[in-house]
């Protein structure tokens, strides 16, 4: 009798195969007392060597921004520097694994100590500890798993370096015990198209090659399922592929209701090879690539190309630009904006411009410049706004600018319950979900530990999203959603049914949500969307709507 | 002694990439080479760690330094490469 677990599903599709689990890193044993300090400082240094070589190697296999944080951290791993230091508190009576880990430990404390972009390093030295003190030990490497045919990843979460050189022909799914929708598991299999489920309470327990079927929609995983059941999820699988891609047009509902679907990007470069035949536009371009890492603000010429650039790959629709979206929560060394305690509730998104409006202005004259180049509609709108007269204000400086199409971002509870008096001055609403739950059921992005309640199946955030889209319709204004959840194919049709007039995703997203849409009358929509606000939680409402489907 | 004093010439700073270029070609010259940010601590050049630590920026004076046969030929080497904006040099390796 399989075993059944229960996870939060985050990228559709299903998967059947054996699982191989990412070691976790190795438990320090009790610290011994070294009767060898010479063989203990080989051990030690051998340790380092092996890992700055396996490094190197993954570093050989990858490309890009990947082959870089790799090389860098084989080169952190022969660090000779580091090798002294470990050296040095084995000649003082340490062993190998706890002068590696004391080692480490104190170059940890020294980058944190420099903040910023370093601080985030910090967390890669533990990584190279982990790989070393696990060689020191003769336990298995830290990282994702080889195992020579593909495989069910399942881990406790996947940090970016872990995913760096994942092959997606060899991984069949994701299956993580922690991590939530908005986790970088989640986004990056919607990105590779993989089915992923996470938050799955038990899945360190499932033992390596036992075959498991995953539900990247349902969340469910059977575990321990016979040779029979496995094949048969591969046949529906490969259905499910071919069905997606037989999917064309323009997004609407069997019964011709438009919704349409879109694109989110972060530059021009996002849309190199996307199959843009039916897309409406771009729903949400981010334009903070521009402002990363720099010591002042791009000028007005450097912004007019690359919003021209981005702008050329469409001759109609519509392109939302998004300003500046940074803060205290996205740190930018050029604002020089103090560190917060708190920064989710601090100065970012359009509270930039109450101190800085001429970076703001600078923005919105070189979006007006580029959108002369294109025959495409360019809508602008600004990210978190929380009351009236900040639409407002923000609305009159995008006119005084000559762009005709100003909106803003639902991202605060405040806006949402005010959508209605935002629609008098401005011309459209784009919810991003993402920010609207974790304010709305105040659980914080960065804690794993509250995934459930960042669900945007919550019906609390289905309520707002549905106020705000009455609203929109009652002003005959539109109303979209940019954030992880419209890329949701079971959310679309529930989406529509509160009347959702936009959908903007990942490109990946597209065929899977316009195959569901094109299920689901207008009429079967608003009912979903009734069956799901009338559940206690994301679970209930997502039982609900799955049960009411079939 | 030789010194060579130089200003990073690299956007994200001596940081990521352009660190990793500095340490290597630091590590290839045949003499040990310290770099020292302002009146900080001298460190050796070839230390991946000791280099991040230094927080260097963009536009921050670092001053080489190293001493005995070939020491002049490195120093002009590093300072050179220092002196370059890596970030907006292609990566021949990946």
């Amino acid at each position: 009798m399989p075993d059944e677990l229960r996870g939060i599903g985050v990228s559709p599709g299903l998967a059947a195969g054996p699982v191989a689990r990412m070691s976790p890193p190795p438990p320090l044993p009790e610290a011994r007392t070294v009767t060898d300090p010479e063989q203990e400082a080989a051990t030690a240094t051998r340790a380092l060597e092996t890992t700055e070589a396996r490094l190197r190697d993954r570093a050989a296999a990858a490309t890009g921004e990947a082959h870089d944080i790799l090389d860098a951290q084989s080169m952190i791993a022969g660090d000779p520097t580091l090798r002294d230091g470990v050296v040095a508190r084995i000649k003082d009576g340490a062993d190998a694994p706890h002068a590696l880990r004391d080692t480490f430990d104190e170059h940890r404390r020294t980058l944190e100590g420099l903040g910023g972009y370093l601080a985030e390093r910090a967390a890669d030295l533990d990584d190279i500890a982990h790989r070393a003190i696990a060689v020191a030990l003769g336990s298995p490497m830290p990282g994702v798993p080889d195992p020579g045919h593909a495989f069910v990843l399942v881990a406790d979460d996947l940090a970016p370096a872990d995913t760096a050189t994942l092959d997606p022909d060899r991984v069949l799914a994701l299956v993580t015990e922690r991590g939530g929708p908005t986790s970088h598991t989640a986004i990056l299999a919607r990105s590779l198209g993989l089915p992923a489920v996470v938050g799955c309470t038990g899945a360190l327990d499932l033992d390596d090659d036992t075959t498991v079927t995953v539900d990247g929609t349902t969340g469910r995983i059977r575990a321990g399922v016979d040779e029979k059941e496995a094949a048969d999820v591969r046949d529906r699988a490969a259905e499910e592929r071919a069905r997606l891609a037989g999917g064309s047009g323009p997004g609407r509902t069997s019964d011709g209701h438009p919704v349409d679907l879109m694109v989110n990007i972060g530059s021009a470069a996002d849309l190199a090879g996307v199959d843009l035949t039916d897309v409406a536009g771009v729903g949400l371009f981010r334009t903070e690539f521009l402002f990363l890492d720099r010591h002042d603000a791009p000028g007005l010429e450097e912004q007019v190309a690359a919003y021209t650039e981005a702008f050329g790959f469409f001759t109609s629709g519509t392109i939302v630009v998004r300003t500046l979206d940074a803060g205290a929560d996205k740190p930018l060394q050029f604002l020089g904006l103090p560190e917060e305690p708190n920064p989710a509730l601090g100065v970012r998104g359009l509270r930039v411009a109450r101190d800085r409006p001429e970076i703001l202005d600078t923005q919105l004259e070189a979006i007006a410049l580029a959108s002369e180049q294109t025959s495409a509609d360019v809508w602008v709108m600004a990210p978190m706004v929380s009351t009236q007269p900040e639409a407002d204000a923000f609305a009159a400086r995008v006119r005084h600018h000559g762009l005709p199409t100003a909106g803003v971002m639902i991202e605060v509870p405040a806006a949402a319950l005010r959508a209605r008096r935002f629609l008098d001055v401005v011309d459209f609403l784009s919810i991003g979900t993402n920010d609207l739950s974790q304010y709305t059921l105040a659980a914080d992005r960065q804690t794993g530990g509250l995934a459930d309640l960042l669900d945007p199946w919550q019906p609390a955030l289905l309520e707002l999203i549905a106020g705000c889209a009455a609203a929109g319709k009652d002003a005959g204004k539109p109303v979209g959603i940019c954030g992880e959840a419209a890329a949701d194919p079971l959310l679309a049709p529930v989406l529509a049914g509160l009347g959702i007039t936009k959908l903007s995703m990942s490109p990946r997203g597209l065929p899977a949500v316009r195959a569901s849409l094109a299920e689901h009358t207008l009429a079967d929509c608003e009912r979903l969307a009734a069956r799901a606000l009338a559940t206690g939680d994301a679970a209930e409402a997502r039982a609900a709507v799955i049960a009411a489907s079939s | 002694m030789s010194e060579r004093t130089v200003k990073i010439a690299s956007r994200t700073g001596l940081h990521a990439r352009p660190a990793a270029l500095f340490v290597k070609a630091a590590a290839d010259q045949g003499v040990p080479v310290t770099i020292r940010a302002g009146d900080g601590k001298p460190v050796p050049a070839a230390s991946m760690l000791a280099v991040l630590s230094l927080g260097a920026e963009q536009g921050t004076e670092v001053v080489l330094a190293a001493e005995g046969p070939g020491s002049e030929e490195a120093l002009d080497a590093l300072a050179e490469l220092l002196a370059r904006d890596l970030d907006a040099e292609e990566s021949t390796d990946a």
